[in-house]
């Protein structure tokens, strides 16, 4: 009984940082069309760049709003400079594309704060360990747990209340039909590109006290959240959720189920699911 | 008309062979080992370019087959089974059925999604591959400790030099090439290029989409199991990096530097990677953040690759 209580807290932590990656990668690729590659590395540089504030300032609370603007900063300047060329061309250059600004990031978080581990503290009030049925549980992944219903909710309605939620939810519904109402769409891009950066690095700057910090932290994140984004529906808002819940369930419980082999139990479920239904579970629409 | 096109297209290869066959004999050692490494990796990267350049299909797995030949070589050279041909035939058999059934679930699937479910599918494979120590050794990889040899005309040849390592790997690659070639130029290779160009005609015509584009799959994943059984030959190891999405990653690099609409693109862009490798190595550590400046600059300067585009600047034909 306790083994489930806390593998489902496990993997509802995990599962929690992973939607807030997927979210920004499903609402990127469901407005500008781009799968982007890099959203890992972004979700490493927002670790980075939190831990570089915190030590600044000497607040996590600090370094976790301003790491990830920071981040959002660089979002435009890769937009503007750099992905606003590919629109329109090819996947593959499109990926490949991203996957430069990945090899750019990566070797570049390498050469700024070196190859080695470093960690972040949690900050006092969250740095304890709670009882739970008996077992002791560390209480930030408690608060990761609760923190990522809140920023969902506020995503969402940011999307479905706020006049900007609108226009990009039109953007990504018909973008040629945006820009024949007077939208500017182009800028639109930029600020969605920018706001899927601060997500991603958001989620880092979350992770950075729960994992140690290395410039390849990115590379398994950005894989589980292809499929997440995959499974839930490209472009989809509750997809990307449900995705994440479930393939972060499906990693604490594949540990005790599959053993040597969890490793592979997302891929089955991907492939499995988009063989049923290849759209993924749910519709578009951000 | 047609057959003066033909003989000067084939000027070009006719040379490039000429030159492959005399270059141990002019470059040090160490190079010839790159251009083994070149050849491997350029075979794997046309046979790639099967699927993009010709089918217009992004398969971000061929890592998976690639790595099957490599362990299906090593097993076998591990298990005493010593024939070259043996090994050269069950690598790319393995492969190849590993591919046919990877495509019957994936050729569904277009574009983005088509390349997400191949990952998918090659992370599989490298996952169990990673983690079934017992067969695979695991994170460490399976070593090759005795080549094979071959009896050539009453003398026993083997491959420890490398210079006769490489003329195995030239000869190889040679007949491989080839024979993607001739795909390329049959029929079936023109119903593939209709494929990429408009798959719903295709279908309207009478063309069964779903089994054109699993046997371009199946074929593709056949020459990549030559390649990794090579490249296990070459590097006597095969390691479940090979099956992992950032080595899928590197034919496609390469095809897309090459050039996605020449046959021997992405081959070009296999020498243009790795030479930039070698050169870069020499000033940095960092080759990885100059690659992706390299590949940022190619992706927005150069629209049909490096090859391609400098084909179309001074020849001006487009055809394909």
């Amino acid at each position: 009984m306790e083994t489930l209580l806390l593998n489902t807290l496990n993997g509802l932590s995990w599962g929690m940082l992973l939607f807030l990656i997927a979210v920004g990668l499903t609402t990127v690729f469901g407005v500008l069309g781009v799968l982007n590659f890099a959203h890992g590395s972004l979700f490493m540089l927002g670790a980075y760049l939190c831990m570089q504030s915190m030590q600044y300032f000497d607040s996590f609370w600090l370094g976790l709003l301003i790491g990830p603007l920071c981040a959002a900063v660089l979002g435009v300047l890769v937009e503007k400079y750099l992905l606003k060329r590919v629109y329109g061309r090819d996947v593959s250059y499109q990926l490949l594309l991203t996957f430069a600004i990945l090899l750019i990031l990566d070797d570049g978080v390498r050469m700024i704060w070196g190859s080695g581990y470093h960690v972040v503290d949690p900050p006092a009030i969250l740095s304890g360990i709670i009882s739970i049925t008996g077992q002791d549980y560390p209480v930030y992944r408690i608060f990761l747990i609760i923190i990522g219903p809140i920023i969902g909710t506020l995503l969402w309605s940011f999307f479905h209340f706020t006049k900007w939620g609108k226009i990009i939810r039109a953007a990504s519904f018909d973008n040629i039909m945006a820009e024949g109402v007077g939208i500017n769409v182009p800028m639109i891009y930029t600020a969605v590109f920018a706001l899927g950066t601060w997500l991603a690095a958001l989620g880092g700057a979350l992770a950075a006290p729960q994992q140690s910090l290395v410039p390849s932290m990115g590379e398994k994140i950005i894989i589980e959240s292809f499929i997440v984004v995959v499974i839930g529906g490209m472009g989809s808002f509750p997809g990307a959720f449900v995705g994440a819940l479930l393939l972060g369930l499906l990693g604490s419980f594949g540990t005790v189920f599959a053993g040597n082999m969890q490793m592979a139990i997302p891929y089955i479920l991907m492939a499995a699911i988009l063989m049923i239904r290849p759209n993924g579970l749910f519709k578009k629409g951000v | 008309m047609m057959q003066g096109q033909q003989r000067r297209n084939l000027l070009g290869p006719a040379l490039l062979t000429v030159l492959l066959l005399i270059a141990p004999l002019m470059i040090p050692i160490y190079w010839t080992m790159i251009l083994s490494e070149i050849l491997i990796m350029g075979l794997m990267a046309i046979s790639f370019n099967l699927l993009l350049g010709y089918t217009g299909l992004l398969s971000f797995g061929q890592g998976a087959f690639f790595g099957l030949g490599a362990y299906s070589a090593a097993l076998m050279l591990q298990g005493g089974y010593e024939n070259l041909f043996l090994i050269l035939f069950v690598g790319m058999l393995v492969a190849m059925l590993a591919a046919l059934a990877v495509g019957i679930f994936s050729v569904q699937l277009d574009e983005i999604f088509f390349a997400m479910i191949t990952l998918g599918f090659g992370m599989l494979f490298f996952s169990v591959a990673h983690n079934w120590r017992t067969v695979t050794g695991g994170s460490d990889g399976l070593p090759v400790f005795s080549l094979p040899s071959l009896n050539f005309f009453g003398s026993q040849l083997t491959f420890y030099a490398p210079v006769n390592m490489y003329y195995l790997i030239f000869v190889l690659v040679f007949i491989g090439c080839s024979l993607l070639w001739l795909i390329v130029h049959s029929p079936f290779g023109l119903i593939l290029k209709a494929l990429r160009e408009n798959k719903q005609r295709v279908s309207f015509v009478g063309g069964n989409v779903k089994i054109l584009r699993i046997a371009a799959f199946a074929i593709s994943g056949a020459f990549t199991g030559l390649a990794g059984v090579l490249f296990c030959l070459f590097n006597n190891m095969a390691t479940p990096e090979f099956m992992h999405w950032s080595f899928s990653a590197k034919p496609v690099i390469m095809s897309v530097i090459g050039g996605t609409s020449v046959f021997l693109g992405p081959l070009f862009g296999a020498a243009i990677f790795f030479v930039l490798e070698q050169i870069i190595i020499q000033f940095t550590e960092n080759w990885m953040l100059f690659l992706g400046i390299v590949l940022v600059f190619i992706v927005l300067f150069f629209p049909e690759g490096v090859f391609g585009t400098l084909r179309n600047k001074f020849f001006k034909q487009g055809s394909k």
